[in-house]
C-alpha cells in the first residue's frame, strides 16, 4: 500500500532476538526485492544469431519483455564434442551482444522511405500517366527529371512514403527496364548467403525470375583466394576451429584470431593447453600475437618472400636430402608435381612451359576421350610415360576413372610416379621469371636481375607430331625455382646467399632475421613430419588484399603440400577471411536462384562489373607491360579491361549487362530471320551487328538501371573506389581528384569505346533494404525498412563449426517493417500487376560462361584464341559463352516465388557436378508446406508462402540437411570415381533436419560430396579430408593439388610457379603531393585496412555501445615515428588522400603499428562523426574513399578445368592493400552543419 | 504609510509568518510522496563512482561541518530559554554559538566549496547532474556563506538579544502561535536573509537529493550482529511445506 505506512511499525518489526542478542528477527517488508526479481524475468527466451558476415554463427538466447526484446546472452547447449575435444562454447562476444540496441535505437528504419525530389516528381508523373510504367518512364526520358533527384543521392532529404507507393515506384522501374533495356539491366548485390539464407534468397529468387543480375560479393570483398582455386578447384575449405586443437604447429599468418574470430578463439587458448606451438606473423603488434611462442613482423605486403624462404630451407633440408619418406609419399600421390612440363625455347632460352597431355604423346597414348585434359608421368618403376586416372579428363565423358587411386589409366596398374628425373643425369638451363627487382623503395627491391637461370633434370620425349622434347617434372622445376642447391652448384648453397628465395634475400626484403626464418620452417616440417601433418597455417585477409594476393597464398600453400599437411586432420590451409561455407548450398540454390523454375540463372562477377560500370577503369594507372613476365611467351597489349573483356567474349568471365541490345528482342529478330535464335545469334556476333555490351560500357543502352542492394552496406563498406561510385554510378557529390585517361591524354583501352564525357548517374534507382540507415540507405533513392535478426525466421552456417543454425522471430517486426523474404514477395506481387500489358511470356535470351564443375570447364585448352578477331569459329559453351533460350511469365512472377517449380521434379538437383533425383523430397515437402496451383502447370506445387516454408525446402532439398540426399549424391560422386562413398552418409540416411529441430538446439550437419571435410564423429571438418582420405580429385586439371599453373595467361604473367611479386605501384598519391597545402607537413603512409574492433565485423560501426568503448567516429591507426614526422598527436584530427578521394579521421598514435603503415578499420560509417574533408569539400569519406580496384588479368582466366568461372569460386577481386596515401594533421575542422551549398557554387563565391 | 511600505509589512508577514509553513508543508507533504510514489528516486545521487578523489575530503568535512552547524542550530533556536537558563547564560550560549559555528561552519566551507568545484568542473560530472543538482549545492554554499557573515552582527549583539529574538521566532513558528514575524522585524538583512533561504532549503528537500537525509544509515551503527526476517511478513509467500519428519527409528 505505502510503503511510508509500512515503515510505520517500529514495534511490531521486531519478532525476537536469538544468540543471546546478537541476532534479531524481524517481520520487515520483502517486497523491494520484486524490483530485483522482475529485472532478470522475461516472458519468453527465443533462440537467434546473428546474421554478419564475421563467420561467427553464435547461438543466442534473446530475452523478450513486455513485448520488446531486451536483452540476449550466450546459449551453452551446443551439442557436445568427442571426449578429448573442448567443446564448443562459449560462441559470442560483446559485438554481438550489443546488438539487441539496434532494435529500437535511433538508427532503426522505421518506415518506407524514398527521396522526396523523387517522391514528388512520380506524383507528378503518376499524376498525368494512369499506368505506373508510363509515368516511370516519363521520368527517366526527362535527361533533367533524372539528374534533380540523382544529384540529391547522399545529401539526406527522405520523406515516408507508404509500402504501396514504395512497391509500385521500384515495379513500376523494374518493368520499364526489362521492357525497354532488358532484364540484365535490373541488378542486384546482396553478399555472404550463409549469414541469412532466406533472406538472401528472397531478393535473387525474385530477380532470377525476372532475369535480373545477381552479384558475387566474395571475389569483390577480396575474401576469395584466387590461389585455391587454382590450386585445388575448390572456392575456399578449410577446416573448423575446433581442428586447431589437434594441430601441433600453427601459424597465424596475417589473421587477428581474437578479435575478429573471437568466439572461436578459445580453441587457440584450448590448443595451446595441449601443447601447439603457436608462431604469429604481422606487420603490426596484433592481438593474436599474445598467443605466439614467437611473433614475426615482416613488412606488410612481402610476406610470399618470407614463406618463399621458409620453403627454401625445407626443400633443401628435406627434399632435396630425400629425408621424409612422409613428404615425398605425400607429394607423389596428391600433388601434380610428378607431371611432366614441357620446356619451351624461347628468345635461346629453355623456359617451362605447359603440362603435357595425353594428345601430345604418339596416338594419344590410348586416350580417346578428353586427351588434351590428361596429364602424363612416368612410371618409376620402368621409366616409361604414363596417364595416371584422377586428371580432369577422366571427370567428364567417362566414368569410373577419376580418383586418385595412383592407377595407370591403360592397365589400371597401381603404379609409383617418379618425382624427380635426377636419376636420370641429363639436364638443361632452364630460365625462371625474378620480379624482386620491380618494387618501389618502400619494398625494398633488389638487384638481382630479371630472370634467374638454374640447371633443372630433364628428360627427352618423342611427341606425336614427331619432334623430341624436353620434359621435366613439376617437382625439378619447383626446386629450381626455389633455388635450391642439388648438386649442379648453380643454386643457393648456403642459406647466407642472396639469391632467390634463400633466407638471407628474404629478410633483406621483408625484414625477418634470416635465423628466425630458418628456426620456424625446421619446426614447421619437423612437426608435420612427426605428425604426418599436423601443421597448420591459419591466414587472413591481411595478406589477401594484396594485388599479388596468390603469390602470398601460394607460398604459403606450397609449405602446407611440401610438408603433407593439406587433408590431414588438425593440418593445412585455414583461410579465414569471409563466411563462405553456405552448407546447405545445394538445397538452397533452386530457391535462391529460382532454378526450380528457369535455369540458367543470370549470375556476374562483382569486381569486373563494378571496375567496368564505374568507370574506374578510365582512371587505370597499371598497365600490362609493368605485370608481365619477362619470359612471357608472346607480347600481350592492352589495357587491363581490355583483358577483362577479352575474357567475357571467350565465356571465360560473365557479363553484365551481356549483349548491347535487349536480350528479349533477339528472339522475335532470329524468328522474322527464320532462323533458330542461338545460330542467328552467333551469326550476329561474327558479323558484328549485335555486340557484347562490355565493349561499351558507357552506352546509355549498357547501364546498369535498377540497383537492389539487401543485406549489405555496399557503399558504406565493400565499394572499393568508393567516390567513384558516387561519380559515375550514382552522379553523386563525388571526391575523386584524378584525372581519366583522356584527359591525361594516356593510352585508351584497345577493346572498349572511348566516350569523351564519362557518363554521371547510371543508376535510374537504387533500392536497399536494411533495418538501419546505412551509408548505402544515404544514396538510395527508395529504403525499406527490414526485419532485424531478432524479428525473422532464417537460416545461418558458418565454415568454423559444423552446426546449422536458426534465426526465430523473437517479437514481430517493429514499426513497419518487414522481413526480406515479404518484401520481395511484396515487390514481385506488384511487379505481376504492373507487368500486365507491358510484357508476357517473354523469349530471353541468357549468356553463360564456360562455368566450372561442368563440361564447360573443358573448354579451351593450349592457347587462347578469341571469335572476336576471327582466329576460331564461335561455338557457344566452347569458345564463347553458352546461350539458352528462356521462356519468362512475367504476369505470373509473384505465383511462382511463392511455389516451388516443376523443373526440381522433371530434372533433379545438384551441386559440385553431380546430379541426383529429387522427386521424393519435393514430394514430402508437398505435403508438408501444402500445395498450390500455378497456371500453366499440370500438377499442383508445394507452397514457399512464408520464411519457415523457405527454410524446409532448403533444408531438404540439401543433402547436409537430409540423409537421403546425401546418400544420393555420394552415389552420384561413386559413378565417377568408381569407388563407393555412401559409407559416410549411410549412418544418417534417415535423419533429416527440420527447422524446428535447429530451433531447439543447433544440428551438426551430414557429410556430403559437396564439401571435401567430413562432419563425422571420429574427426573435425578438415578440407580435403576426403581428397586424401576418400581419394577423390582435386577438381584440377591433374586432379591433385596443381602447383602448376599453366595456362597461356598463367605463364605470360610469369605466374606458372609462385614468385615473389612485390606490391603493385598504384601512382595515386605522388600527384597529390603538396597541390592542397594546408600548412601542414605530408608523408605518405601505405593503406591498410584490416577488421573492425569495435564494429560488428565489417558492416556495422554506428552502434554507440560499441563505439563509446573506442573514438566515437572514424579512426586511423599510425606509428609514433611517423606521427611525430608529420607533427600529429594522439587524437588529432588527420587527412588521408590521393587521386581517388580523401577522408577524415582521429588518428591513434600507438606503438603497435610499424612505420610506413596507416591503419583503418574498414567500413567506418560517413553517418557517424565524420567531418569535411579540406581536400574535397565534402563529408569527409570512408576508407574506400582513397581505394581503387585494379583487377588482375589472371584471375579472368575461364574455361581451363579448375580455372573456369563459378559464382564466387573464381574471377577478378577486388584488391585495395597496395594503396599510398598522403597523410597530414587537418587545419580546420568543419562540421559542415550549416545549409547545403554545393562546393561549385561555393568556390564561384570565393571567386567573386 | 506609503505604499511600499505596506508592502514591505506585508512581505515581512508572508517571509516570516506564512512562508514557514509552506515550506514545511512542501517539506513533509512531499517528502512523503515521494518517498511513496517514487523509492527508486529516494537516495543520496552519489557521484563516487565518477571520482572519489575530491570527495573524500570534501563530503567528509562538508557533512560534519553540517550536521553539527544543522544540530547547533536545532538546539539553539528550539530549546526553550528556561530549559538552559540555570546552566548556562544567554551571552554563555551566544558564545557557544559564535565559536562552535564560526569553527564547524569554515569545515563546512571547505567541504562544500570542494564539492561545488567538483562538480562545476569535472567535466564527467557536470554532463552528469541534473541543475537541482547544481541549484541545491550553489543555494547551501550561499546560505553557508551567509550564516558565516552573520557572525560579525553576532559579535556585536554579544548580549545575545539578537539570538534570543530569532529563537523567540522559532518557537513561535513551531508551535503555531500567532504574530511571530514580529520577532524577527529589525532584525539584521543578514539574518533576515539567512532565515529565508534556510526556509527554502527545506522546500526544496523534496524534489531534490537531500532526502537523503530522512534515510541516513545511523541506525547501521546500533544493528544486531545478523538480522533475519521472519518467513511470511509484510509480504507473505507460499514458503515450502516442511517435509515430514522420519518416524524415529524403534
Amino acid at each position: 500500500m505505502s510503503h511510508f505506512l509500512d515503515r510505520l511499525t517500529f514495534f511490531r518489526k521486531y519478532a525476537g532476538t536469538f544468540s543471546g542478542g546478537h541476532g534479531e528477527v524481524t517481520t520487515e517488508s520483502r517486497a523491494w526485492e520484486d524490483a530485483y526479481r522482475s529485472r532478470w524475468a522475461t516472458e519468453k527466451v527465443v533462440r537467434s544469431t546473428h546474421g554478419a558476415n564475421c563467420t561467427g554463427s553464435c547461438s543466442w538466447k534473446i530475452y523478450v519483455k513486455g513485448g520488446i526484446v531486451t536483452w540476449e546472452t550466450q546459449h551453452t547447449d551446443y551439442p557436445r564434442t568427442r571426449p578429448d575435444l573442448p567443446n564448443h562454447e562459449p560462441r559470442g562476444c560483446s559485438r554481438g551482444a550489443s546488438y539487441s540496441w539496434y532494435l529500437y535505437s535511433a538508427n532503426r528504419l522505421k518506415y518506407p522511405m524514398a527521396r522526396k525530389r523523387l517522391v514528388k516528381l512520380w506524383r507528378a508523373a503518376k499524376a498525368k500517366h494512369t499506368d505506373p510504367v508510363l509515368a516511370w518512364k516519363s521520368i527517366q526520358d526527362d535527361p533533367a527529371q533524372r539528374r534533380e533527384y540523382q544529384s540529391a543521392r547522399g545529401l539526406g532529404g527522405f520523406v515516408r512514403v507508404s509500402w504501396d507507393e514504395a512497391e509500385e515506384i521500384i515495379a513500376a522501374a523494374n518493368v520499364h527496364t526489362v521492357k525497354t533495356w532488358g532484364p540484365d539491366r535490373v541488378i542486384g548485390f546482396s553478399p555472404i548467403p550463409a549469414m541469412s539464407m532466406v533472406s538472401y534468397a528472397a531478393g535473387s529468387r525474385y530477380l532470377s525470375l525476372i532475369g535480373g543480375v545477381c552479384m558475387s560479393f566474395y571475389d569483390w570483398y577480396c575474401d576469395l583466394p584466387p590461389s585455391s582455386p587454382q590450386t585445388w578447384g575448390e572456392q575456399t575449405d578449410v577446416p573448423e576451429s575446433a581442428d586447431w586443437y589437434n594441430a601441433g604447429f600453427i601459424m597465424m599468418w596475417g589473421s587477428n584470431v581474437p578479435q575478429t574470430r573471437t568466439p572461436d578463439a578459445h580453441f587457440m587458448a584450448e590448443a595451446r593447453y595441449r601443447g601447439t606451438k603457436v608462431v604469429t606473423v604481422t606487420p603490426d603488434y596484433s592481438e593474436a600475437s599474445k598467443f605466439a611462442d614467437l611473433w614475426l613482423h615482416p613488412k606488410q605486403g612481402t610476406d610470399a618472400a618470407l614463406a618463399l624462404a621458409m620453403g627454401h630451407v625445407i626443400l633443401t633440408e628435406w627434399h632435396a636430402k630425400g629425408r621424409g619418406d612422409y613428404f615425398l609419399d605425400y607429394c607423389r600421390r596428391y600433388t601434380d608435381m610428378p607431371m611432366l612440363v614441357l620446356l619451351a625455347e624461347r628468345d635461346g632460352r629453355l623456359v617451362p612451359d605447359r603440362q603435357l597431355r595425353a594428345s601430345d604423346l604418339p596416338e594419344n597414348a590410348g586416350q580417346s576421350n578428353n586427351p588434351d585434359w590428361k596429364t602424363v608421368a612416368i612410371d618409376d618403376a620402368t621409366g616409361q610415360p604414363y596417364i595416371p586416372t584422377g586428371s580432369i579428363g577422366f571427370r567428364w565423358g567417362e566414368q569410373g576413372k577419376w580418383n586418385l587411386e595412383g592407377r595407370d589409366a591403360r592397365t589400371l596398374e597401381v603404379v609409383t610416379p617418379r618425382l624427380s628425373l635426377i636419376e636420370g643425369g641429363a639436364t638443361a638451363q632452364v630460365t625462371f621469371p625474378y620480379f624482386g627487382d620491380h618494387a618501389q623503395p618502400f619494398f625494398n627491391p633488389t638487384s638481382l636481375g630479371e630472370t634467374v637461370t638454374r640447371t633443372v633434370p630433364v628428360a627427352t620425349q618423342r611427341l606425336a607430331d614427331g619432334h623430341e622434347a624436353k620434359v621435366a617434372t613439376v617437382y625439378d622445376l619447383f626446386l629450381a625455382n626455389y633455388g635450391v642447391e642439388r648438386g649442379f652448384g648453380d643454386g643457393a648453397a648456403r642459406y647466407e646467399e642472396n639469391a632467390p628465395y634463400t633466407p638471407a634475400w628474404a629478410a633483406a626484403v621483408c625484414g625477418v632475421p634470416a635465423d628466425r626464418i630458418i628456426t620456424v620452417a625446421r619446426e614447421f616440417a619437423e612437426n608435420a613430419e612427426k605428425t604426418k601433418g599436423k601443421s597448420m597455417v591459419i591466414l587472413g585477409a591481411a595478406l589477401n588484399h594484396w594485388y599479388h594476393a596468390d603469390m602470398n597464398y601460394r607460398s604459403i600453400i606450397n609449405l602446407l603440400v611440401m610438408c603433407g599437411c593439406v587433408g590431414q586432420s588438425g593440418g593445412g590451409w585455414a583461410h579465414y577471411v569471409g563466411q563462405e561455407k553456405l552448407r546447405p548450398q545445394s538445397g538452397w540454390i533452386p530457391l535462391a536462384f529460382a532454378t526450380d523454375w528457369y535455369r540458367p540463372p543470370r549470375q556476374q562477377n562483382s569486381t569486373s562489373f563494378w571496375y567496368a560500370h564505374t568507370d574506374q577503369w578510365r582512371y587505370e594507372t597499371v598497365t600490362v607491360d609493368e605485370i608481365l613476365s619477362p619470359t612471357a611467351p608472346r607480347k600481350l597489349s592492352g589495357a587491363l579491361i581490355d583483358f577483362n573483356v577479352r575474357a567475357e567474349r571467350m565465356g571465360w568471365l560473365p557479363s553484365a549487362p551481356q549483349l548491347a541490345v535487349n536480350p528479349l528482342t533477339i528472339a522475335a529478330a532470329a524468328a522474322t530471320e527464320g532462323k533458330e535464335v542461338t545460330a542467328y545469334l552467333v551469326e550476329r556476333l561474327k558479323d558484328g551487328r549485335i555486340t557484347m555490351a562490355c565493349e561499351d560500357p558507357d552506352h546509355p543502352q549498357n547501364w546498369p538501371r535498377n540497383l537492389f542492394v539487401w543485406r549489405s552496406n555496399l557503399l558504406g563498406s565493400s565499394g572499393k573506389g568508393h567516390e567513384y561510385f558516387l561519380k559515375h554510378l550514382l552522379g553523386a557529390q563525388h571526391g575523386v581528384q584524378g584525372k581519366d585517361l583522356g584527359e591525361e591524354g594516356r593510352a585508351k583501352p584497345e577493346e572498349v569505346a572511348w566516350h569523351h564525357e564519362a557518363p554521371r548517374g547510371k543508376l535510374d534507382l537504387l533500392v536497399t533494404l536494411d533495418f538501419r540507415m546505412s551509408t548505402t540507405c544515404m544514396y538510395s533513392d527508395v529504403v525499406l525498412p527490414t526485419a532485424t535478426w531478432y524479428e525473422k525466421h532464417d537460416l545461418n552456417t558458418s565454415d568454423m563449426h559444423p552446426f546449422i543454425h536458426p534465426f526465430t522471430a523473437a517479437v514481430d517486426p517493429a514499426w513497419e517493417s518487414r522481413s526480406d523474404w515479404q518484401i520481395f514477395k511484396g515487390i514481385a506481387r506488384t511487379f505481376s500487376a504492373l507487368a500486365k500489358g507491358h510484357l508476357g511470356v517473354e523469349r530471353d535470351v541468357v549468356l553463360t560462361p564456360l562455368m566450372h564443375d561442368s563440361p564447360a570447364e573443358l573448354g579451351q585448352t593450349h592457347v587462347v584464341k578469341e571469335w572476336r578477331k576471327g582466329e576460331v569459329e564461335p561455338i557457344p559453351g566452347k569458345t564463347m559463352p553458352g546461350v539458352t533460350v528462356i521462356e519468362r511469365d512475367y504476369p505470373n512472377v509473384h505465383v511462382r516465388f511463392t511455389s516451388l517449380g516443376p523443373l526440381m521434379e522433371k530434372v533433379g538437383n545438384n551441386g559440385k557436378g553431380l546430379a541426383w533425383k529429387t522427386e521424393d523430397e519435393v514430394a514430402f515437402l508437398r505435403s508438408l508446406n501444402g500445395t498450390v496451383e500455378v497456371p500453366g502447370v499440370d500438377r499442383p506445387l508445394a507452397r514457399i508462402e512464408s520464411d519457415i516454408d523457405a527454410c524446409e525446402v532448403i533444408m531438404h532439398l540439401a543433402p547436409e540437411t537430409n540423409g537421403h540426399v546425401a546418400v544420393k549424391a555420394w552415389e552420384a560422386l561413386g559413378r565417377n570415381t568408381g569407388r563407393d562413398h555412401t559409407h559416410l552418409a549411410k549412418p544418417k540416411e534417415h535423419e533429416a533436419i527440420r527447422f524446428r529441430d535447429i530451433a531447439a538446439q543447433p544440428r551438426k550437419i551430414i557429410s556430403s560430396p559437396i564439401w571435401s571435410g567430413l562432419e563425422s564423429e571420429e574427426v573435425c571438418y578438415n578440407a580435403g579430408y576426403t581428397n586424401v582420405h576418400e581419394l577423390i580429385p582435386w577438381r584440377t586439371l591433374s586432379g591433385r593439388q596443381q602447383l602448376y599453373q599453366d595456362h597461356p595467361w598463367m605463364l605470360a604473367f610469369g605466374e606458372a610457379l609462385c614468385v615473389y611479386r612485390p606490391p603493385v605501384d598504384l601512382k595515386a598519391h605522388q600527384a597529390m603531393v603538396g597541390r592542397v597545402p594546408n600548412g601542414h607537413r605530408e608523408i605518405a603512409l601505405n593503406f591498410i585496412t584490416p577488421h573492425q574492433k569495435w564494429g560488428i565485423h565489417s558492416v556495422y560501426t554506428d552502434n554507440l555501445i560499441m563505439l563509446t568503448l573506442s573514438r566515437g567516429g572514424p579512426i586511423v591507426w599510425i606509428s609514433e615515428v611517423d606521427a611525430k614526422e608529420a607533427g600529429i598527436e594522439d587524437n588529432d584530427w588527420v587527412e588521408a588522400f590521393n587521386l581517388n578521394g580523401a577522408l577524415c579521421a582521429r588518428a591513434v598514435v600507438s606503438q603497435r603499428v610499424p612505420k610506413g603503415m596507416i591503419m583503418m578499420y574498414h567500413a567506418q560509417e560517413k553517418i557517424v562523426n565524420v567531418p569535411g574533408s579540406e581536400i574535397t569539400r565534402a563529408r569527409g569519406g570512408i576508407h574506400n574513399s582513397v581505394t581503387r580496384t585494379v583487377v588482375k588479368p589472371t584471375h579472368m582466366i575461364g574455361g581451363y578445368a579448375q580455372q573456369a568461372w563459378g559464382f564466387n569460386y573464381y574471377g577478378t577481386i577486388g584488391t585495395n592493400r597496395d594503396e599510398f596515401v598522403i597523410v597530414r594533421k587537418m587545419a580546420k575542422v568543419a562540421w559542415l552543419d550549416g545549409p547545403r551549398v554545393t562546393h561549385q557554387a561555393a568556390d564561384l563565391k570565393a571567386a567573386e | 504609510m506609503g505604499a511600499w511600505d505596506v508592502f514591505t509589512d506585508y512581505l515581512h508577514d508572508f517571509l516570516f509568518g506564512i512562508y514557514p509553513y509552506l515550506c514545511a508543508g512542501v517539506f513533509l507533504v512531499g517528502s512523503l510522496i515521494r518517498f511513496d510514489r517514487d523509492q527508486y528516486t529516494w537516495r543520496s545521487g552519489s557521484s563516487q563512482l565518477l571520482r572519489a578523489r575530491q570527495l573524500r575530503w570534501g563530503s567528509n568535512m562538508f557533512h560534519i561541518g553540517i550536521l553539527a552547524i544543522f544540530f547547533g542550530h536545532l538546539f539553539g533556536l528550539l530549546t526553550p530559554h528556561w530549559l538552559y537558563e540555570h546552566v548556562i547564560t544567554v551571552q554563555q550560549k551566544q558564545m557557544i554559538a559564535i565559536v562552535l559555528g564560526g569553527v564547524f561552519g569554515t569545515i563546512c566551507f571547505i567541504g562544500l566549496t570542494l564539492l561545488l568545484h567538483r562538480r562545476l568542473y569535472d567535466p564527467r560530472i557536470r554532463r552528469t547532474s541534473a541543475g537541482v543538482d547544481i541549484a541545491i549545492l550553489v543555494l547551501l554554499w550561499t546560505q553557508l556563506c551567509l550564516g558565516l557573515i552573520t557572525l560579525p552582527f553576532s559579535l556585536g549583539h554579544r548580549d545575545g538579544s539578537m539570538m534570543v529574538q530569532l529563537s523567540t521566532w522559532a518557537q513561535h513558528i513551531v508551535t503555531f502561535r500567532a504574530g511571530a514575524a514580529d520577532y524577527v522585524r529589525g532584525a539584521d538583512w543578514p539574518f533576515q536573509l539567512h532565515l529565508v533561504m534556510g526556509m527554502t532549503l527545506f522546500l526544496l528537500t523534496p524534489f531534490s537529493r537531500l532526502v537523503h537525509i530522512f534515510s541516513a544509515p545511523i541506525w547501521y551503527l546500533f544493528r544486531s550482529w545478523q538480522i533475519v526476517r521472519r518467513r511470511g511478513g509484510a509480504t507473505r509467500r507460499p514458503g515450502p511445506v516442511p517435509p515430514p519428519r522420519p518416524a524415529a527409528a524403534e
